[in-house]
Parts: C-alpha cells; structure tokens; sequence
C-alpha cells in the first residue's frame, strides 16, 4: 500500500450512520456524560518475546453486555485474566471504578469469573461450592444458607444442592459455575468461553438464558469467546481482537455491516474480497475497475480515496444477487458459471466462478424462503452475479 | 502477586531447600573430601587433608589421589565394578523378558481384573524387602525347597548348589526388581489404542508383524523406563549380593559395605562411593539426554 | 484385538507364581513344627511363641515403628512443600539444583547415601542414635514423597486454585480449602510410601545409627546372616499379614468412598 497518511478511522468511531441497530435505547459509550465502570489504559502484557496483550484501551460500561471475539491465542483470554487479577500486566493501568486496581491481588478484587473448565470443586457439593466466596466473605451461616438457595432458584437447579459436581450433566454444571460466580454479586462478572463445552442446541438456549439473567441482575458482563455466533447474540457491544490489539469495538450491527478492516470482515460472517483500482470520486459514489468483473460503483464516506489508488473491496455472500438473465444496471454485475451448491436447509451457498476455467470462485447465499421442490439453479449454469452500490465495502488492510 | 504471596513462596522454597542442602549436599561434600583423605588407626578412622575453607592452598598441596589410584590399580575393586555392571545388565535384560510378557497380559486382561493385577504387582513391594531376599536363600539352599522339588520329581539326582552363586543373585535381583519393569511397562501398554493393531491387521499385517511394527516401537518409552529403574538400583545393591551370592561375587555395594565396616577404611569406601557414582551418571545421562530429545519432538508440534 | 490368550494366561500365572513363591514358602515354614524346612514337622506354632520371649526383636520392632512414624511425617511434609515449589513456581533460582537434589536420593546408590550422612554425623559430633535415623529416612523419604504429590500436582487444575482466589480466598485459604483435600490421597500415598521405606531399610539405618538404636532390619539382618532360623519365619508372616491386612483394608475404604461418591 502504498498512500500516504490515509486516515484510518479510530478503532471505535462509527464508519457511517448505523443500517438500523437491533438495541438503540442502550448506547452509554455515546453519551459523554457515563461513567465507565471498566477502562483499560494503555496495557501490554508480554509473555518473553510475545506481546500477548499490545496497548489496549477499552471501557465497559455499567449494565453492558460486552464480547471480546477473537481466534485463540489472540490475547483475549489474557486480557480478562488481568482484569480478574490472574495475571499483571507489564505497562498500563486497569481501572475498575475509577480506582486503579493493577496492585490488587485476585482475591480482593470485586469481580468475580466464570472459569472455561467450570472449575468446580470436585470435593465439595453444589450448594458448598456457591456458598465458597461467601464464606469467604465471612457471612452469617443463615445468610449463606439463604443467599445458596436463592442462586440455585436463579439458575433453575432447585433441590440439587447436595449434589457433588461429577453427578451433575454439563449444562447444569455450567449453571453451578454462573451460580457461584454470581453469589458475591460482582459489579462485574468474567465469563470464559462459557458455552465451549455444552452441545450447539443447549448452547443456544443458553445464550439467551444468559441474556435475560443479565438484565434481571444488571450486572456488567464480559465474555471471551471464539464463536462469532455466540457473540453477535448476546453481545450489546463487542471488540475483535488480532495479535493482541483490539481492531474493531462497535455493537455486533456495525461490526458485520461496517468492518473496521479486511480482518474483521473475514473472520466475522463470510466474505468476498476482490482488489480494485479508483476510476473516480464524485462525492460519496465511487467508481472503480475490478479484475475479472469490469465497472464496479459502491458508497463510501468514512475512507478518503483518491483516483488511481488500489484498495481491497469486500462482498457479503448474501448482498449478491443471482439470476439467468442480465440485470440492466450498467455497473456492479458480471457473469459467471456455478461450480459448487451447498444446501444448508435455511439457505443455500452457491459458488460462481468468473473470468473463465482459470478464474477465481465467488461465494453467493440465497436464502430458501419457500419450499421449492425444484430449484432455480443447477450446477453448470451459465448466471448473472449483480448487487447495489452500497453491498460494496471498503476494505482497509 | 502481592508481597506477602512472594515472601510465603520464599518459605515454602528455602524449607526444602535448605534440608537437603544440609542432609544431602553437604554430605556429598566430606564424602569428596574424605575420598582423598589418608587412613588412620585413629577414631574416626581417617586423617583429613583440609580442615576448613582457609586452607584451601594447603589442602591443594596436599591433595593425593591415593585411595583412587588404588581402585585402578587392585583388581579386587575395578573386577567387582565390572561385575556390578554386568550383573545389572543381566538383571534388566532377564527382567524385561520376564515382565514384558506378564505386563502385556496385564494389560489384555479384562479391564475389571486388571486393577486387582496392578496390586498383586505392588503387594510384594509393601513387605520387606529383607525378608524376600531371605526366602531364596531359604528355597536355593542346598537342601531347600528347590532341591527338594527338583530332586522330588526325579529332575535332579544331586542338590543344585545355587545359593553363593552369581546365577543366586541374578534371581534375586530379578525376583526384587520385577515390579519396577512391570509397572511402567504395563503403563504405556494399557494406554496404546487397540484399534491401532486392528488397522495394523487390516493393513494386512501378522498379528507377529503388528507386534513387531506397532505394539514394540510404541512401548519403547516403557522399556527404557523400566529399564532405568532396574538397571539404576542393581549396580549398587548390597543385600541381594551379601545374603545371596558368594565371595566371588563381590558387587560393588558389598565392596564398599566391607571396606567401611570390616577394614574400617573410611577414606577408601568414600573413593569407592565416588566412582561408583561416576560409574552411574553415564547411563542416568543418556536416559536423561533421550528424554529431553523426546520432549523436543512432542514440542516441535503446533 | 487384544484377547488373553492361552499364551497369555500361562505368562500372568508363571509370572505372579514367581513373585509369590517366596512368600508362600516364608509363611509355610513358619508353621513347620521342624527346624529343616524340607522336613514337614506337623504343623506348630511354637515359632510364634518363641517370637513373644525374643525381648530384643521386638524392642527393635518397636524402635523401628516409632523411627518410621516421625521419618515418614517429616518426609511427607517436606515433600509436599517441595513438590508445591516445583509444580507451582515455575521457575526460581537455583530450582536445577533442587530438583536434582530432590530427585538424586532415588538413584542414589543406598550405600551411597548412608556413608555421606554418616560422615556428616560424624564431622557434626553429632550422638547417633534415634535421631540421626530418623533424619537420613526423611532425607531419603522426600525425594519420594514430593515424586508422589508432584505427579498429582501436574494433572492439577490451576483454574481452581484461581476460583477460590477469584471467589476471596487468600493464598493460605486456598490451599486449606481446595489444594490440600484435592492433593489429599496422594500425600496419604506419599506418607505409606516413605513409611513403608524406612521401616524396610537396612543399608542407610546400618550407617547413621548407634549403639542402643538397633532396628528391626539390622536385628533380622544378623539374624539371617546366621543362617534360616523359623523364628524369623514367623515374624515375617506376622509382617506381611499386617501389610496384606492394611492393603485390603485401605481397597475397601477406598471402593466404599467411591461408592459413596455414585
């Protein structure tokens, strides 16, 4: 790349007016005036020659639902663990309330973390394992009593509280785990990769079990996980982590929508991405020429571009649209041949190959809004691939 | 971590450490110095060269390296280092033979028996180790349990003559040492995957070639430990060879044993117990240097 | 795929009639009426007898039960501690030394390790007796017991030593609460291992004792060396009835816990 100081937008400046966000009433990291519960300044942590955690600043604020997604070994997993006091981090400060808890040992912290493996104690039963942190507290005895059997109604397990943790199934083991967490009632609750261990159909009520606990008991929740799924449902807001850097924190909406940069938009959903030289710029239409597809046109605002200059622009499957016959638009078609359909049941992805034998595949998805006994396109059709100019994003790497 | 989790961490550190610097390495220590000390009829029986660490240049004028020049030169000790060596050897090799067998049975045992194997290995271990030896010599003596069967059955027409002998202290050896091969054997057998000998045999390997092919190479980590365990111990044993063997078989242990309590030569068993235990890094070495190859290859993946 | 075959079953029997042999013909000969043990004399059991008026084994029994007691708490103590440094504080200095010193007694030739406490007993014109045992069976117990608690340790789930301190539990109260009772049977393990070494031992408490501590090895020791005597016969059965006895006992507590357990 080759232009010179292109303003690339702050990691969690909006791109462009929101297309319609699913959560509009709650938005505090628009509103100057809220206090963050959480900040991070500024902090690195370093683990020998790796950077696991490379200068991150973040604030959550109270009530929020925030998702930290990333690949494994990203640095999520640390990043948490410094807030939870598990690990210190090497530069930087961590604020919890304004107060700066970076000296803090784990077991004075206000926080409490729902641990991936569950952690349960195999020795103790499951109304003793969420008693723990409040004994440690040094409750009264029918206070403790009280507060056990009021977490176990929270996560429906009513009557197993004598029960030992390897008698439990997995989903209520994880329930037992929320429980404790929850029993100090944290200001802020850490949660690891909370559904990794539970099967994909429980895993999806959970999701929104969690969701509803949460704005029952208004605490501020903070999940890392690797399932863009899992938090694109429940996040109010999330962040995309890479090599320890924070690349994109924004409401799931924006992230799908307006990727902060080619890394976003491909490990988030599935993607198209093309390279494309500008013809011109009149206001926010673009112009541009594509190998393989000819005239292209798309929307842009938040990305200055400049004619002549090479920039990465990306298609979502599901913004192309496929038929037999030629769309009359002039710009932002191109025909090609389908090579592969994936039938999936809700929808199915078809790939396109353009530009020939020897030219390069495009993903489209259609959706099955009808039960169709015979299907519209059959392999080895000969189909026109077209989408609007606001499909078209601009793709920083 | 606070202050007080790293002063406790110090504790709990310099405890253990600090005993067995006292009890272990500095014993180490005046075993060297005695080594290279000069016998005395006195009590204690040795006349130390170095008395403190202020004399350090007249110790290093007055060093001699008698006592060891003496091990290589009288036959009586280098013989029975040689003897020891191959008596441990014999002792792994006849072991492994002898446990490779019952720990692959073991393991192909059916699953409910096979905790009940693994302590009717162990239960021997927990009696004592004296009174086990002292039994063969009870079945090997000239008129013994072994003679007596032998003879009973019309094998042997004369008694075997077995105990004091070297072929006494193998079995002895074998017989004390046998668990230490079965059970890291049957630890790596009991874990290898059955399927990969049912696609080893689909492959259109002989359940011979299988063994040879899969089950062998794949249980090499257990036959090296186990070997290590036997092989390790025997070279210093001293009871098997002193209730068991006769005067020719004088294993190093038994060497060192006589020299400190019969010709009470402090000085002597303490060079002794010097280059017996030179004579044991070079196998603890390769073992340890195969380890860590084998930990480098295992960490080479993603 | 893996069947016990008849090859097999004839190799577990000759194997465990090998490691049995000994023992069964130990415990038949100590109700041999007959001194000869390849004459069946009826069956008696006067060495038994013999055994309660022999004052000084069973001095030295007694000497050698209390030796093992103390030696075995003190090894298991300072194997747990070293155990925990190991497994939990990565790296320190000078951790290559400890763990070598940790690790050598278990290698180390016993005439080795007898001769060099002796020496320093001596060097120390230090009174041996009792007490100097009893701190060469901890020296040599520790390597032992923190190999037990280490191996426990490693397959140890750190994530619930970071719940409890996550949950408000200081460091101390999260090894009484959760470290310890999860780390529990293997130090129970590491207790009867180093227990049941230093009541075995001959070589090391030979070296580091004195007159007047004479152990219950070093007492049959000198009797053997003398020649098959079925008194000896008889302590030894009453031996390994005990330790069958404690083994069976501990099984089935063990089977019951897990029982209990579901």
């Amino acid at each position: 790349m080759s232009e010179p100081n292109r303003a690339r937008p702050a990691p969690d400046a909006p791109r462009r007016v929101s297309p319609g966000s699913v959560r509009r009433a709650f938005q505090p990291w628009n509103e100057p005036q809220a206090r963050p519960i959480v900040e991070f300044r500024q902090v690195v942590k370093r683990f020998g020659a790796v950077t696991a955690v490379d200068h991150v600043s973040l604030a959550l604020y109270p009530r929020e639902f925030f998702a930290l997604l990333g690949a494994s070994g990203c640095g999520k997993t640390t990043l948490m663990r410094m807030l939870a006091g598990f690990e210190t981090p090497d530069a930087g400060e961590i604020l919890l309330d304004g107060v700066d808890i970076t000296a803090v040992p784990a077991h004075l912290r206000p926080v409490n973390m729902m641990f991936q493996s569950y952690a349960l104690f195999p020795h103790l039963s499951v109304a003793d394992n969420i008693a723990y942190g409040l004994k440690r507290e040094g409750l009264p005895r029918p206070e403790i009593a009280r507060r056990v059997e009021e977490m176990l109604a929270l996560v429906k397990l009513e009557g197993l509280g004598r029960r030992k943790p390897d008698q439990l199934s997995g989903g209520q083991r994880q329930r037992v785990a929320l429980a404790r967490s929850l029993a100090k009632r944290p200001k802020l609750l850490l949660l690891d990769e909370p559904m990794a261990a539970l099967d994909r159909k429980l895993r999806e009520a959970t999701q929104f079990e969690l969701m509803d606990l949460q704005s029952e008991l208004g605490t501020t929740f903070m999940v890392v996980t690797h399932d863009q799924d899992e938090a694109m449902t429940m996040a109010d807001r999330m962040a995309v982590m890479e090599r320890g850097r924070l690349l994109q924190i924004a409401p799931p909406d924006l992230i799908y929508e307006a990727p902060a940069n080619r890394y976003v938009a491909e490990f988030v959903g599935d993607i198209n991405v093309f390279e494309a030289r500008i013809r011109a710029v009149e206001g926010e239409l673009v112009s541009a020429d594509a190998p393989l597809i000819g005239a292209i046109a798309f929307d842009e605002e938040a990305v200055r571009l400049a004619a002549g200059e090479s920039v990465a622009i990306g298609l979502r499957p599901e913004k192309i649209m496929l038929s037999h016959e030629e769309p009359p638009q002039p710009v932002n078609k191109v025909r090609g041949e389908i090579w592969d359909i994936g039938y999936l049941g809700d929808m199915t992805m078809v790939q396109v190959m353009i530009g020939g034998d020897a030219g390069r595949l495009l993903k489209v998805s259609l959706t099955n809004s009808t039960r169709r006994i015979a299907r519209p396109f059959a392999w080895e059709d000969e189909v026109w691939l077209s989408w609007d100019v606001e499909a078209g994003l601009v793709l920083p790497p | 971590m606070s202050r007080s989790a790293g002063a406790a961490r110090r504790v709990l550190v310099a405890i253990p450490y600090l005993w067995l610097g006292l009890f272990f390495l500095l014993p180490f220590a005046i075993v060297l110095r005695m080594a290279l000390s000069d016998a005395a009829t006195a009590l204690p029986p040795y006349a130390p060269h170095f008395e403190g660490p202020g004399q350090l240049g007249a110790f290093l004028a007055a060093l001699d390296l008698e006592n060891l020049q003496l091990l290589f030169a009288d036959a009586l000790y280098w013989q029975s280092y040689l003897t020891s060596l191959r008596i441990a050897a014999l002792t792994t090799l006849s072991a492994l033979m002898i446990g490779y067998p019952l720990a692959y049975a073991m393991a192909a045992a059916p699953r409910r028996w096979q905790g009940l194997l693994v302590l009717l290995v162990i239960l021997p271990f927990w009696t004592s180790f004296l009174i086990r030896v002292y039994a063969w010599a009870g079945i090997l003596r000239p008129d013994g349990l072994l003679d007596a069967a032998l003879m009973g059955l019309g094998l042997t027409s004369e008694p075997l003559r077995l105990l004091n002998t070297e072929a006494a202290v193998l079995i002895g050896m074998v017989y004390s040492y046998l668990p230490f091969m079965v059970l890291p054997l049957y630890a790596t057998l009991q874990k290898l995957d059955p399927s990969l000998l049912e696609a080893a045999a689909d492959l259109g390997a002989t359940p011979a070639a299988a063994f040879r092919t899969v089950t062998l190479p794949l249980s090499l980590p257990g036959i090296l430990a186990g070997a290590a365990l036997v092989f390790i111990p025997a070279i210093g044993e001293f009871v098997i060879p002193d209730l068991l063997g006769g005067p020719e078989t004088g294993m190093i242990g038994k060497v060192l044993w006589t020299e400190f309590f019969s010709n009470r030569d402090w000085p002597l068993a303490s060079a002794v117990a010097i280059v017996l235990l030179l004579v044991l890094v070079l196998p603890l070495a390769l073992l340890q240097r195969w380890q860590m190859a084998r930990a480098g290859r295992a960490g080479d993946g993603p | 795929m893996r069947r016990l075959g008849p090859g097999l079953l004839l190799a577990l029997i000759a194997g465990f009639a090998f490691l049995y042999l000994p023992i069964v013909a130990l415990i038949a000969y100590s109700f041999n009426a007959s001194r000869l043990v390849t004459v069946w004399g009826g069956f008696s059991t006067r060495w038994y007898h013999a055994l309660l008026d022999n004052q000084p084994l069973l001095d030295a029994a007694w000497l050698s039960i209390r030796l093992a007691l103390v030696s075995a708490t003190l090894a298991t103590c300072l194997g747990t501690l070293a155990a925990l440094a190991l497994a939990r504080y990565g790296r320190f200095r000078g951790r290559t030394l400890f763990s070598a010193m940790v690790v050598a007694p278990l290698v180390m030739p016993e005439v080795i390790t007898g001769l060099s406490l002796l020496l320093l007993f001596v060097a120390a014109d230090v009174e041996r007796g009792f007490w100097t045992v009893t701190i060469a069976h901890a020296t040599l117990g520790l390597g032992f017991a923190c190999i037990v608690v280490q191996a426990r340790l490693v397959g140890f789930e750190r994530s619930l030593e970071e719940a409890a301190q996550d949950l408000g539990a200081t460091p101390l109260v999260t090894f009484a609460t959760v470290t310890l009772p999860l780390i529990w049977p293997s130090v129970a393990a590491a207790w009867m291992l180093a227990f049941t070494l230093s009541l075995d031992d001959l070589v090391i408490a030979s070296f580091t004792s004195g007159p007047g501590a004479t152990t219950l090895p070093m007492r049959l020791y000198s009797a053997v060396r003398l020649g098959v005597s079925p008194e000896i016969n008889a302590a030894c059965t009453i031996m390994i009835a005990a330790v069958a006895v404690a083994v069976i006992a501990s099984s089935l507590l063990l089977k019951r816990q897990r029982l209990a357990a579901g």
